[in-house]
């Protein structure tokens, strides 16, 4: 019989060594996944985990992609933090794309090199805005905000799939709904030649570098960190508990606003009914894999990544369903959330003299 | 649509409508009486919608597809339990962790059913009955998991106010440690709770997949799991009130249905937005009366139980 029992704070090695654990663990159980589906595991395994990034090219994708899961995950670890638990980064990233892209359209054909930060910035406003409402409803009527920011994210897709069906769909695209294609000026100029790697992947880099110091050496962050780990203390010591909501729920918002301003800018060159499939969910795994620290988030980021290019390529390769993609995200959350019981317990052997001690 | 014709389909859809919601609310209301927070309700019914469909479809029995749907939840269910109860993990990101692998799962098992066709559940039909006009076909005229949803809210009603066991559950979701020590196996109900309100989302995925739109579809739940979980809210945990806002938001589905059916100048997606505002809309009214909210809530949800041995 194994007991738990409690250590007296949580275990310096464990907080780390957990992320590396579930991945591990991921891996086999996705090679036992491969066997089950009758899939050879070894071969899949390489064409889930090796094959993308077998190449530079695959690499620039692999950046590409973590692109705006780090950008939203960095944000919603913020709220983690603070016990404010945002789960609507999906909706704030599709306002971002809506109205960053919007701008595009509104100065189609116009070329200026202030047409690319005015839409970054419509970006970051509209995941404001949109991560505003829930911040608003919390402070004012402490509505939950998980709730709320989920029902946006329907309302945002279904928002976004009525204007480009209707007033913003492609005059010349034969009646399909999607927007026109982006001219020049509205795309993120290219930094790695001939990749799809944009300016947005070095910016992201900068976030996460800011996130980082706002974190350890503002105040604001420490507030956010007190909130969160001893909400009795903060009261004491005067920290408004609105302003941190206001504070985390505007900053993911943002963050994910312009995530979804860079994939409308960069890869997608253009707004389509969907623009994400599913990064801001995502982006809430990679938010615990990365300890909610933004570093850590920057390298479980790259490992999610690679579980979308990975389930690309199985399905190209091997014909198996893309939707192994999701189960190996929703794998590897469980294993880590299993395996973070390490933290703060060590497992005990229980002998059979202790076993009837109560 | 010039007399009162359309009155009885419409109200016969709305009950389709409100089902699923009123079955997965009634299952996490159980759980949360227990203490236990599961935000894994949208997974849930999308693995019991799957496991339905795929059992339904290749046995041609919808009996066995209802069964299914049930065992696919509970299972699934199963997971949250263990990591919560056994694991001490935090039940708010479990319970996203469930949703988030539900719907891949549920991918991944549904990618060969993607136009399957289903004949969907047959209805009760009581030669006479059947017939007589506007109760025959309001009463008599449906699937049998309507009149499951509709026993369950008295079955669950009087499990927790009036029989022993629920007494012995809410005790335990006010507060656990108080039941642990005169002797109450708290993880044991937890585990109980968590698996009813399983097999409740399970069942409220085979409804969806094998009666309310027959066939499966990636993400076919499309939030309901959510304004599940909002409904419980709502209700303030009480199965009555429960089946009140699954009728409310049933309504408000259909409601933005026949807006569409009937051609009011709007488009259809602004329509469609109905249900996942009239959501906020109901948190927002719930939250303005805060204390009743708290004296309501179960004092223990959420929180983790580790006895010091």
């Amino acid at each position: 019989m194994i007991r738990l029992e409690a250590r007296g704070g949580a275990s310096p090695i464990w907080i780390y060594a957990t992320p590396f654990l579930a991945a591990g663990l991921t891996v086999v159980a996705g090679g036992i996944l491969f066997a089950l589906l009758g899939h050879p595991p070894i071969e899949g395994l390489y064409q889930f985990f090796i094959a993308p990034i077998s190449s530079l090219y695959g690499l620039s994708e692999l950046f590409l992609k973590a692109t705006p899961i780090v950008l939203c995950a960095v944000g919603l670890a913020l709220g983690f933090r603070a016990n404010i638990w945002n789960i609507g980064a999906e909706g704030q990233l599709t306002l971002g794309a809506m109205l960053g892209g919007g701008m595009a359209l509104a100065f189609y054909d116009v070329d200026t090199p202030f047409l690319l930060p005015l839409m970054a910035l419509a970006g970051i406003a509209g995941g404001m805005a949109w991560a505003s409402i829930p911040a608003w409803l919390k402070v004012r009527f402490n509505v939950n905000e998980i709730l709320v920011s989920l029902m946006l994210t329907y309302v945002a897709v279904l928002l976004l799939s009525a204007l480009v069906h209707g007033p913003w769909k492609d005059p010349d695209g034969y009646n399909f709904p999607e927007s026109r294609l982006f001219h020049d000026a509205a795309l993120l100029p290219v930094v790695w030649d001939s990749t799809r790697m944009h300016v947005g992947v070095l910016l992201t880099l900068a976030a996460v570098v800011a996130a980082w110091v706002i974190l350890s050496r503002t105040l604001i962050g420490f507030q956010v960190k007190v909130v969160g780990l001893a909400p009795m203390a903060a009261g004491y010591a005067g920290f408004s508990r609105k302003k941190i909501i206001w504070f985390v729920l505007l900053v993911s918002g943002g963050l994910a606003g312009l995530a979804g301003m860079f994939e409308v800018a960069g890869p997608i060159g253009q707004l389509t009914p969907v623009i994400s499939p599913g990064y801001g969910f995502t982006a809430i795994i990679v938010a615990f894999l990365g300890r909610l620290h933004p570093v850590g988030i920057l390298f479980a980021g790259l490992l999610v990544a690679l579980s979308y290019l990975g389930g690309e390529f199985v399905q190209i390769e091997m014909g198996m369903p893309e939707a192994v993609t999701g189960v190996f995200q929703g794998m590897l959350l469980f294993f880590l959330l299993a395996s973070d019981v390490l933290i703060r317990y060590r497992l005990r052997l229980r002998s059979p003299l202790e076993g009837h001690s109560r | 649509m010039s007399d009162t014709a359309w009155i009885v389909p419409t109200i016969i859809t709305v009950i389709s409508a409100s089902t699923p919601l009123l079955l997965a609310a009634l299952g996490e209301l159980v759980t949360e009486k227990s203490g236990v927070l599961n935000l894994g309700v949208e997974g849930m019914m999308l693995i019991g919608a799957i496991s339905a469909f795929a059992v339904g479809v290749t046995t041609g029995n919808w009996m066995l597809g209802i069964l299914a749907g049930a065992i696919g939840g509970v299972f699934i269910s199963l997971l949250f339990a263990v990591l919560t109860l056994n694991f001490l993990a935090n039940q708010v990101a479990t319970g996203l962790a469930l949703t988030l692998f539900g719907i891949g799962l549920s991918a991944l098992i549904g990618d060969s059913f993607v136009g399957t066709p289903f004949a969907g559940l047959p209805k009760l039909s009581i030669p006479g009955l059947s017939d007589l006009p506007l109760v025959g076909p309001l009463i008599f005229g449906h699937d049998f998991l309507i009149y499951i949803s509709f026993v369950m809210v008295v079955a669950v009603a009087w499990f927790l106010n009036r029989s022993k066991a629920g007494l012995v559950l809410r005790a335990v979701g006010e507060n656990h440690d108080a039941a642990h020590s005169i002797g109450y196996p708290v993880v044991a109900i937890r585990y109980m709770a968590i698996m009813f309100g399983g097999l409740m989302s399970g069942l409220a995925g085979a409804f969806l997949s094998l009666s309310y739109t027959p066939m499966w579809a990636e993400d076919m739940s499309a939030g309901r799991g959510w304004i599940a979980l909002a409904l419980v809210v709502f209700a303030t945990w009480k199965p009555y009130r429960a089946l009140l806002g699954a009728y409310i938001f049933g309504g408000v589905t259909i409601l933005q249905l026949h807006a569409q059916g009937i051609g009011v100048d709007i488009p259809a997606q602004l329509l469609s937005m109905l249900p996942y505002l009239a959501t906020i809309l109901v948190m927002v009214l719930i939250s303005l009366d805060s204390s009743k909210l708290r004296e309501s809530a179960p004092a223990s949800l959420g929180k983790i139980f580790h006895p010091a041995a």
